[in-house]
């Protein structure tokens, strides 16, 4: 049984960080090139840090670290992220 | 500090003595970067690289065969929950390093699905460091890093990685996954040095 | 507004418990009042924080369970026996109480109550909190709009809101319910105990299929539903998932 979360449990502690909402961002995959909504990753969370991973491959997408008064992240799992802004 | 909730204690229990900003847990949890690897046996190696590019690798049996230690241990997750007397069975990294010719100062572990950590070479020796294969008298189980683990219980738990497929001895230090994302590079929680700049 | 919201940062907010009711052997719903909330969006969820005397902390996310209200929110909690946090909620916590909270979080698994279109719900267990967040929004919209709600729960007993629900069903306003019990069913109940299988889904490739689906449960729960459902002939686009951690709580 895997236990992972899905990308909607990092609404919150990406909430932290950035004033979007990344969850409902596309993100398209380094390694494999696929293309879904951030809240759809399989998401590894209970320990040192948050660890997404592609819903397809299983690379990483991104690593999410809060250590005592700063956060840490690494993005190089996605090659591109495409944000919704609402219009004016 | 969040505002106290009145009557929440958490899951701790006691007061006995424990690295600054512990906490003691009777179960011991399971906290992963990603799925658990699926590693039978049969086709599980041990491989250990030297700074020159020398290899030796040992495959289940022929691990099995060396030498093992009985190991009790105190353990303490940078997550802060500390597990007092842990019983594990393994190989400690001075046999497997017996043979190897080596001046490297560093060591990188890799695991089965990705994971690294890297730690000083100096603090897998003289009895500090095992592959682990039991845990309580049991094989090691899968969602506890087995069949195997790196087992280094003087720094925190991030450091013993599961389902560990080898090392490499390095000159250089190269920092492990969690290391180079604001973990600190050498994790003593004795002297609390869980993140980076501690 | 479509699309993912700007937001300001996350931070923590000091509410204060007004009321708590309880839903099942297992189960309470937390009223927590809260000075600066302005409401959210169906589907969304909160994340909690509880401190003990000596600083310890634990964090938990919980789906909204009310519909939107400014100053208010309502969430349901699931006792789980070895949790951590859950049976200080459901046992421990009083009105009264101080209440400290972050939200509303996400822009994905959210139901706009302006939208017309027909909705299936799929739930499991506990992932019936959001879901029913969207059916009270849609009752407080007055919207017609139809909706589905297909709910997999071991038992009768276990069933979250049941009382609400048959009324809600009972105004005939659009709202369909049918409950998938997967350990004990009620006496002459015709569907036999079992896990929800092709047959409980209705076809994505109907007439009128929903222009939005909706999933939430357990990984495992949520993992074999939108399987089946693609298998029904669903659209992958139009199915939204949310999975709760295999214990939740």
């Amino acid at each position: 049984m895997q236990t992972y979360l899905d990308g909607n449990a990092l609404a919150g502690p990406l909430g932290e960080v950035f004033a979007v909402d990344l969850t409902s961002a596309m993100g398209q995959c380094a390694s494999c090139g696929a293309r879904a909504a951030m809240a759809q990753a399989h998401v590894f969370m209970d320990g040192p840090g948050a660890v997404a991973r592609c819903q397809t491959c299983g690379q990483v997408l991104l690593r999410l670290v809060h250590t005592a008064d700063r956060a840490w992240l690494d993005l190089r799992g996605i090659s591109s992220l495409e944000i919704s802004l609402p219009s004016e | 500090m969040g505002i106290v909730s009145p009557g929440f204690h958490g899951r701790r229990r006691g007061d006995q003595k424990l690295p600054p900003g512990q906490y003691l847990v009777t179960d011991f949890p399971v906290l992963s970067a990603g799925p658990t690897p699926r590693v039978d046996t049969g086709s599980w190696r041990f491989r250990l690289k030297t700074e020159t590019g020398q290899v030796r690798e040992w495959n289940w049996a022929e691990f099995r065969a060396l030498p093992d230690d009985d190991i009790t241990v105190d353990i303490h997750c940078v997550t802060k929950w500390s597990k007092l007397t842990t019983h594990w069975r393994g190989v400690s990294l001075d046999t497997l390093l017996a043979e190897a010719d080596t001046s490297a100062q560093f060591v990188l572990a890799h695991s089965y699905g990705g994971y690294t950590t890297n730690l000083p070479l100096a603090d897998v020796r003289d009895g500090q460091a095992w592959i682990a294969f039991e845990y309580e008298g049991q094989p090691l189980t899968a969602e506890h890093g087995g069949p195997a683990r790196l087992l280094v219980p003087h720094l925190y738990f991030w450091k013993s990685a599961k389902w560990v497929q080898g090392i490499d001895l390095r000159d250089k230090d190269q920092p492990g996954f969690w290391e180079s994302l604001g973990y600190n590079n050498y994790g003593d929680p004795w002297r609390e040095q869980r993140y980076w700049g501690d | 507004m479509a699309g993912a919201a700007v937001l300001g940062r996350l931070s923590w907010q000091d509410g204060t418990v007004s009321e708590i009711r309880k839903e099942t052997t297992a189960a309470v719903s937390i009223a927590i009042d809260l000075p600066n909330w302005a409401g959210h969006r169906p589907g969304q969820h909160v994340d909690i924080r509880v401190t003990a005397e000596d600083g310890y902390s634990a964090e938990r996310s919980y789906s909204i369970a009310s519909a939107p209200e400014p100053g208010r929110v309502e969430l349901t909690v699931q006792r789980l026996d070895d949790g951590e946090v859950s049976p200080y909620l459901t046992d421990t916590l009083r009105p009264g109480y101080p209440f400290e909270l972050r939200g509303p979080i996400g822009g994905w698994f959210v139901w706009e109550p302006a939208s017309p279109g027909p909705v299936l719900l799929v739930a499991g267990g506990s992932g019936i909190v959001p879901l029913m967040s969207m059916i009270r929004s849609r009752g407080a919209a007055g919207s017609h709009a139809p909706f589905q709600l297909l709910y997999s729960v071991r038992s009768p007993a276990d069933a979250l809101y049941a009382a609400e629900l048959a009324e809600r069903q009972h105004q005939a306003d659009g709202l369909r319910v049918d409950y998938v019990y997967t350990r004990t069913v009620p006496a002459g109940w015709p569907r036999p105990p079992g896990r929800l299988g092709a047959a409980d889904l209705p076809r994505g490739d109907a007439t009128l299929p929903p222009s939005a689906v909706f999933v939430c449960g357990p990984t495992g729960f949520v993992e074999a539903a939108a399987n089946l459902l693609i298998q029904a002939g669903h659209r992958p686009a139009a199915i939204k998932t949310e999975r709760f951690g295999p214990s939740g709580g």
